[in-house]
């Protein structure tokens, strides 16, 4: 199994992804407020050296090889045994780019604030340089260290910038923090107690591929336990049922730029996290809270898809819809199985595109129209037909649409989790009619009928605010014609990682688990 | 055996002692109003004092001395440092605020000065009636700083609370000093230690919950913590300062010196572990718990200190080298992560003349680097990455979990997360909105140096902690040979 075996210039691909937008963010504290403009457009400079960078290492990324590339160790704190070790596989890689994709059309979606914009821009970099150094850690404490980063920003920015409808912003902040961060309590003790089991020998770590490979130290009863708090801690990120209520209320609280971040990539750490640290390293555990996860991710596509149904407000639809969809990568997850981990990893990465485009065009929808119930809008295609293509792309994305990138990803989960838990799936594929049902209902009220005055005086999206829509719709479309660009590099990585060699071993398993 | 010079052993004890009379034959010898050289000369005092120190942490000597009666091991010297750090911090901080008393500005810094000199005592006693003695300098100095604002109700009548209350800690302490006297014929720890050996006689153990209650006193261990708020809030903003991150530090040495390594060697140590695991627990939970409806900023600091002292707690129980390690650690980044917030309301309430939590409001436009460096540090304080209390804490319950106590680490962190809802609640009310009507508060001259070192530090030890805790190591090593 090769192990770190590339050292070189390549290495420093990622530490310089992860670095231009916090040189960005240092910029900007120095200009002066005043000048948004060129705040806006440092702050779009260091995404597109990060996006760069990220497309390059997508390229660049040897898929016969497989397993991590573009590696970088350096002994950190050595009497905990933390190593800043970065590096990328093919799970991780897809998130990574997925990252820079939403960051880099976030800073375009809110090309149009004036209120405060050198604060804003220096948080959103700083939750954007959070967010990457989650996905590109191979160290579980810098992992961790990087995901409680973004908590913060996000808080202040939810209060400055965010909106009052249902929930006050400030309610819906705090609610979003707790949440975040007593998941991340569970999720602590879970991990100290990995590491001193896996320290039992001596050499304390915390890198993920030797927590993986110290197997023979966690007896099953400690997998189950440590799986438990993790599942906890991951679970309420990725807005599992019944830890999912953060979600709406925060995505409909928070201004345009986070709720994109927000539901594209900050809740995909969630999966991520079971995956490389659930999965990988406490394969008995996962195999035993399976199917818990996959009754409750049933729960999660049937009920926040019906919860979904009756919402009025445009971001509670896509923010129940997108705790709906996170069942499928979790059921998917559950089934423990190559396929279906190849569809969980897609899906995350087409859902993030979609819901970033979503948020977006709705922020702009929002910005120009001053309401987000559904019912006060309508027939916005005669006005804005560029948004409506935005937003058409979108919805016809988030129902799975043959040609989009998220039908591919949706599909192979079916394919992967079907034979595994044949009526969970069958009820999880009627979950698609819901979506249908209230994505075809918010598109029909709100881009179409009958042309209305008060609508007039509108101007479409343009120029920058192009961004988001012409970078992520492409990636949508790309990935839905071309699926093997996407499913290669994710099958790669599942099989040369040592991933697909821990699923076989769960399945020979004694079959049982909980039930 | 005696290669060492005393002198240069003793140094910082006898350039703090030196100073504070210094300072206060100045502060009678020069005219009023000449008296505005005081802050800087106790501050350069105090720097080449901590050089001295940092370089003696290292190279220095090591020694115990007078027949055991004072040790000068890397302990020691690890907790000077943190006191001197702690003391010039204050001093370079209070500069505006001690103005106000122009006739009395030389008596705070002497007091300062003795109350420092107090504790460093307190870290080198190797006998009771040593630490006793700078226990009680400590304490005597701090009666008279709590009531500096003499013509402030509120503020005398905090000094004669902590007085009241803190003579009756030391004598339940000396209570306990004595009965261990009596059991063991000895006021030093080695022998003492030897003495009480395995056996638990309720004679041993009466004295080790006296001295227990005594110390717990200091660290404001829930149920000795209702003196406290009351008293914090009462006193000078950066005598609070002084009195919530040094004087606890100064008991934590003494926790660990005298109870760990002295008095946990009898069979007591299970019943006590028990006893102390409930203690942490109630303290951590019960500091969060009441911090949350805090209005007054120096009350929320005071609660949460509470909550600070039971994760600092946790480290006791360990009783391992690592959880000692985890206390030193977490004592020092302790300093910088409150000092930082301590200036800044320092700052608010001179400029302002308020304690209260919304005259915070818009402080990120009327003073930007205030509201940052507050929010760094009551960051650090909740331990967020990438601030210093994150792995300040990670040390301590990563300690207590290898010695197989899990739920008090779980209860340590799902509080600490807790503690972030009212950290925000003060970083909500600086940011949220724009404090029409309130004046700009732009920082200035040592106190801008004071607001970005912290902030500087904090976040350096949170990004690569590994020196600190190579120094903490160090020094809990030292107390096992």
């Amino acid at each position: 199994m090769p192990v770190l075996p590339i050292v070189g210039s390549t290495s420093l691909i990622l530490p310089f992804a992860l670095l231009a937008p916090l040189v960005a963010m240092l910029l900007i504290v120095f200009l002066p407020k005043e000048e948004s403009k060129a705040i806006k457009l440092v702050a779009a400079m260091g995404m597109f050296v990060s996006l760069a960078l990220s497309i390059y290492a997508c390229f660049a990324y040897d898929r016969v090889l497989g397993g991590m590339q573009f590696t970088l160790t350096i002994p950190w704190i050595p009497d905990l045994g933390v190593n800043l070790a970065l590096g990328v596989d093919g799970i991780s890689l897809p998130m990574l780019l997925l990252t820079n994709l939403i960051g880099f059309s976030s800073i375009y979606a809110s090309w149009n604030m004036e209120k405060r914009v050198k604060e804003y821009f220096i948080l959103l970099l700083i939750l954007i340089a959070g967010v990457m150094g989650t996905f590109i850690a191979r160290d579980l404490f810098i992992f961790f260290l990087f995901y409680e980063i973004v908590v913060i920003p996000i808080y202040i920015m939810v209060i400055i910038w965010g909106s009052t409808k249902r929930v006050t912003k400030e309610y819906a902040g705090m609610k979003l923090t707790i949440y975040l961060l007593i998941g991340s309590a569970f999720l602590l003790v879970g991990m100290i107690a990995l590491y001193l089991a896996a320290a039992a020998n001596g050499n304390p770590t915390f890198m993920f591929d030797e927590l993986a490979a110290r197997q023979e130290l966690y007896s099953p009863a400690f997998q189950k336990v440590a799986f438990a708090l993790m599942l906890f801690g991951f679970g309420s990120l990725i807005s599992m049922v019944p830890f999912h209520s953060w979600s709406p209320d925060g995505y409909a609280g928070a201004p345009t730029a986070v709720s994109m971040i927000h539901a594209g990539v900050l809740k995909k750490i969630g999966g991520y996290g079971l995956i490389r640290l659930g999965v990988f390293v406490l394969p008995l555990g996962a195999q035993y809270w399976a199917p818990i996860i996959a009754v409750l991710a049933i729960g999660n596509v049937l009920y926040a898809g019906l919860i979904a149904l009756a919402q009025k407000d445009l971001k509670y639809v896509v923010g129940y819809s997108s705790v709906s969809h996170m069942g499928y990568v979790l059921i998917a997850i559950a089934a423990l199985n190559p396929t279906a981990m190849d569809g969980a990893i897609a899906m995350m990465f087409a859902h993030g595109v979609m819901a970033a485009l979503f948020f977006a065009m709705i922020g702009f929808m929002y910005e120009k129209t001053h309401t987000r119930t559904i019912t006060e809008l309508g027939g916005l295609a005669h006005q804005m037909p560029r948004l409506a293509i935005g937003f058409m792309i979108a919805g016809l994305a988030s129902l799975g649409l043959p040609g989009t990138v998220n039908f591919i990803s949706e599909f192979t989960i079916f394919m992967g989790a079907i034979n595994v838990f044949p009526i969970l799936t069958i009820l999880g594929i009627a979950g698609i009619i819901f979506t249908a049902v209230y994505i075809l209902r918010m598109i029909a009220n709100v881009l179409f009928g009958p042309r209305r005055p008060e609508w007039d005086h509108l101007t479409d999206i343009r120029g920058p605010e192009l961004v988001p829509l012409v970078v992520l719709g492409f990636v949508i479309f790309l990935g839905g014609i071309f699926p093997n660009i996407l499913l290669g590099m994710i099958n790669s990585g599942v099989t040369s990682s040592g991933l697909a060699k821990v699923l076989e071993m769960v399945s020979q398993a004694k079959m049982g688990g909980l039930f | 055996m005696v290669d060492f010079n005393i002198f240069s052993v003793l140094m910082p004890e006898i350039i703090i002692a030196a100073m504070s009379m210094i300072v206060l034959a100045i502060g009678l010898l020069a005219p009023n109003g000449a008296g505005k050289g005081i802050m800087p000369i106790t501050a350069f005092s105090l720097i080449g004092t901590l050089g001295y120190t940092l370089y003696d942490f290292f190279y220095g000597a090591k020694a115990t001395f007078l027949d055991g009666m004072y040790m000068h091991d890397q302990f020691a010297v690890y907790f000077k440092i943190l006191f001197l750090v702690a003391a010039l911090l204050v001093v370079l901080s209070s500069g505006a605020y001690v103005q106000r008393f122009a006739e009395h500005r030389f008596k705070f810094y002497s007091l300062l000065l003795t109350a420092t000199l107090g504790m460093m005592l307190m870290a080198g006693a190797g006998e009771l009636m040593t630490m006793y003695v700078g226990l009680e300098l400590m304490t005597i100095s701090f009666y008279i700083l709590v009531a500096y604002l003499a013509n402030d109700g509120r503020s005398s009548e905090a000094g004669l609370k902590y007085l009241v209350l803190g003579g009756t800690s030391s004598a339940i302490l000396l209570y306990g000093i004595s009965l261990i006297y009596g059991l063991t014929g000895s006021t030093e720890l080695g022998p003492i230690a030897s003495a009480l050996g395995a056996n638990l006689t309720p004679a041993s153990f009466l004295a080790t919950v006296f001295i227990l209650a005594g110390i717990g006193f200091k660290i404001s261990l829930v149920p000795f913590h209702l003196w406290a708020p009351d008293i914090y809030e009462g006193a000078p903003t950066p005598v609070t300062a002084f009195l919530a991150v040094a004087s606890k530090a100064a008991a934590f040495a003494v926790l660990i010196r005298v109870y760990l390594m002295t008095m946990n060697t009898q069979s007591f140590s299970v019943t006590g572990q028990s006893l102390l695991i409930v203690l942490a627990c109630l303290t951590m939970i019960l500091g969060n718990l009441i911090a949350i409806p805090q209005t007054n900023i120096k009350r929320l600091l005071a609660y949460s200190s509470i909550a600070q002292a039971g994760y600092l707690m946790v480290g006791i129980i360990a009783g391992s080298v690592a959880g000692i390690k985890g206390v030193l650690f977490y004592a020092m980044i302790y300093v910088f992560g409150n000092m930082g917030a301590f200036a800044v309301a320092t700052h608010v309430s001179e400029q302002q003349g308020s304690d209260q939590i919304k005259d915070f409001a818009g402080l990120w436009r009327r003073s930007p680097l205030a509201a940052v460096v507050m929010t760094a540090s009551l960051l650090s304080l909740a331990g967020i990455p990438p601030m210093a209390g994150f792995v300040g804490k990670f040390y301590l319950f990563s300690a207590v979990m290898d010695q197989g106590y899990t739920a008090i680490a779980f209860i340590g962190f799902v509080m600490s997360m807790a503690s972030v809802y009212y950290y925000l609640s003060v970083v909500k009310v600086m940011f949220l909105n724009e404090g029409e009507g309130l004046p700009d508060v732009p920082v200035q001259g040592a106190m801008k140096f004071t607001l970005i070192f912290t902030m500087l530090i904090t976040l350096a030890i949170g990004i690569y902690p590994t020196p600190l805790a190579r120094m903490a190591f160090a020094a809990a090593q030292s107390l096992i040979q």
